[in-house]
Parts: structure tokens; sequence; C-alpha cells
């Protein structure tokens, strides 16, 4: 041997864990524990190539960056009318609370397109009407929804 | 801030649940003292008596790659299948074993090794003269010395021609222990070969 090697993905697993959540906790907060089982498989995957073994620390933080940006990612695909920070429910059961009160037809449209994510001619055969009808009900709860948060 | 046990735990069941690991180890509690377990995804390629675990994870990535991680799961029908050998519920492990970094004649040994069975003693020369190298006793005193399974490849049931039981990787002693679990130490041998010019070594 004589060369310096890799370690055992065990050594530097357990030298770097604690900075990694800490980092990660700074980063993305409660989702901490999930973006840290993610960044050390991440790690893993690509350990069995890894060609230097100089700053595993620089890397291996790289690589929890990496994912606590996909995390922000993901956080800004949901809605815009639900608040990310507060709550880890899916988008439609946050939807159909905020969504109650609504006109019958426009509470429907908003919640299967912005819950869901179903197509504007998906809700208007499931309604029994039309695209158009569909689109025009889902802006209208959606305006009235943001004149009753002001 | 420290990883809490449940999140180091969830991890590594993850990665040995992702197939990503190399080598997946662990302890074992069994009553001859602690041993160290792995087994990669064809087998048990590793079973050490007093481990001090972070030379043998070396010992391990140096082998089958360095993608090595302490985990529980893969360890498990392994813990169980010595548990119920020291119970002296089991006398034959059904475990695949890991033999592909072992130069031919080992292999060859180490498989004809497998086949003696449970509360049985047999000698060097006679594994030899079973490898088709009957004067090769010594060389089959360093495999068993260096078996990289004991107790699942009973190198313990392979004592001197003269019914000595010459030496074990783990000790003596251990030795000993094993074979009068199995019943197997009584002053009755098998018909031994004569030993052969030179004599086996320890093992």
């Amino acid at each position: 041997m004589g060369l310096v090697s890799v370690p055992p993905f065990e050594s530097f697993y357990e030298e770097h864990r604690d900075a990694v959540l800490r980092e990660l906790r700074r980063l993305v907060g409660k989702d901490a524990e999930d973006a840290y089982q993610e960044t050390f498989l991440r790690a893993l995957r690509a350990y069995g190539r890894l060609k230097h073994t100089e700053n595993l620390r620089a890397w291996v933080l790289t690589i929890a960056r990496r994912v606590a940006v996909d995390y922000y990612r993901r956080r800004e695909a949901t809605p815009v009318v639900v608040e990310p920070e507060t709550d880890s429910r899916p988008a439609y059961a946050e939807l159909r609370e905020l969504a109650d009160g609504l006109p019958r037809k426009e509470r429907a449209a908003v919640v299967l397109r912005y819950g869901y994510d179903m197509s504007y001619a998906a809700i208007g055969a499931a309604l029994g009407s039309t695209e158009d009808a569909a689109r025009q009900a889902a802006s209208a709860g959606v305006r009235r929804l943001r004149r009753r948060m002001q | 801030m420290t990883v809490s046990p449940t999140l180091d735990a969830r991890f590594r069941e993850a990665a040995a649940a992702a197939g990503l690991l190399d080598v997946a180890y662990d302890l074992a509690e069994t009553p001859i003292g602690t041993l160290l377990v792995a087994t990669t995804d064809r087998g048990v390629c590793r079973i050490s008596y007093d481990p001090e675990p972070e030379r043998d994870a070396e010992s391990l990535a140096h082998t089958f790659g360095v993608r090595v991680l302490r985990a529980t799961k893969p360890i498990d029908p392994v813990r169980h299948q010595l548990d119920e050998y020291f119970e002296g519920k089991r006398t034959e492990f059904e475990l695949p074993i890991d033999l592909r970094h072992q130069a031919p004649f080992s292999r060859a040994v180490l498989n004809r090794l497998a086949r003696v069975p449970y509360g049985h003693l047999t000698t060097y020369g006679a594994l030899a003269a079973e490898a088709h190298r009957p004067r090769a006793a010594r060389a089959v005193g360093t495999v068993m010395n260096r078996n990289p399974v004991p107790i699942v490849l009973p190198c313990h049931r392979v004592v001197g021609a003269n019914g000595s039981l010459t030496g074990y990787g783990g000790g003596l002693e251990r030795k000993e222990l094993l074979l009068k679990l199995e019943g197997a130490l009584q002053p009755t041998l098998p018909d031994a070969p004569p030993a052969p010019p030179g004599g086996p070594s320890s093992a």
C-alpha cells in the first residue's frame, strides 16, 4: 500500500457526520434529518470512485449544500398560496382548508388545479363543464382567496 | 451538534438496503467473546476474534472495496445462526460465503473444510490429500491459520496427525471450547493418515 488511500467509508462517515448535520440544520432547519440521509447516500454512491483524499470535509459539505438547494427548489415548487415553512402536509390538504367557503365550483377548481396539479381540460371534464370554464373558476377562486388574505 | 443514534441507525440501514455497500459489518456477542462479522452481497467474508473495528475496517476496505460500513441488518442472519450454534441447536451453517479473494489452493482447501461435519475431527494431512496435494499439510496449516470465516468454516475441527490440537487463529483455548461444545473432544480420532515429512505447521 504505502500510498495514502481513501479511508473506509465508516471512518469518513464518523469523522464528518456531526459537521454535516450542523450545516444542514443551518440550511434547511427541520428537514435536516432527511437531508442528512440524502447527503450521505449521495456521498456513498460517489465514494467508490473517489480519487483524492484531501479535503473530504469540504467535499461532503459541498454535497450537503447541493442537497439543501434541492430542498429549496422543492419548497418553491409548492403552490404560492401555501406557506412552506410551517407545514409539511401535502399541498392538497392545506388547500382544502384554505379553499373552504369558496363557491363550490371555484373551490373544486382551485383544489384540483393547485393541489392535485390537474390540467384545466381534466378539471373541466371532472366538473362536467369545459376547459375554459374550469380556468375561469380557478382564477376567480384564487382572486377571491387573495382578497380574503389581505 | 451530534447525530442521534436513531438518525445514525436510519442512515446505516438505508445504505445497506440500497445495496451501496461493498462490506457491511457488525459486532456479535458469543460465549467465546465478541466477534466482528462482515458480509458482502455474496456472503460472509470475515469473522474476526478480538476485533479492533478500525483496523478490521481498513483491512476489509483493502480487500473488498472502500464502501465499508457498520450496519446491523445484513449481519443478523449470521448472528442468528451463531446464536443457535452456541446453544447447541445448530450443527450446520446455512450461509453463503464469499471466498472470491482467496487463492485457488486456499479456496479448494476451504471448500473441503466446509464439508467436515459437526463433532468430527480431521487432520491437516487428510485435508491436503483431499485437495489433491497430499504433501501440502504445512500449506493447509497456513490456510487454516488464515481462515477468513472461522467457526462457520470449521478449522477448529482440524488437528495434528497425532491428535494434538496443534494451534488455532483465535487461540487454543477457543479451539478446545468449540470442540467440547460439539462433543468432539474425546481421545478417539478418526483414522489419520501418517504425518507427511516435515509435519504440519501450527494453525
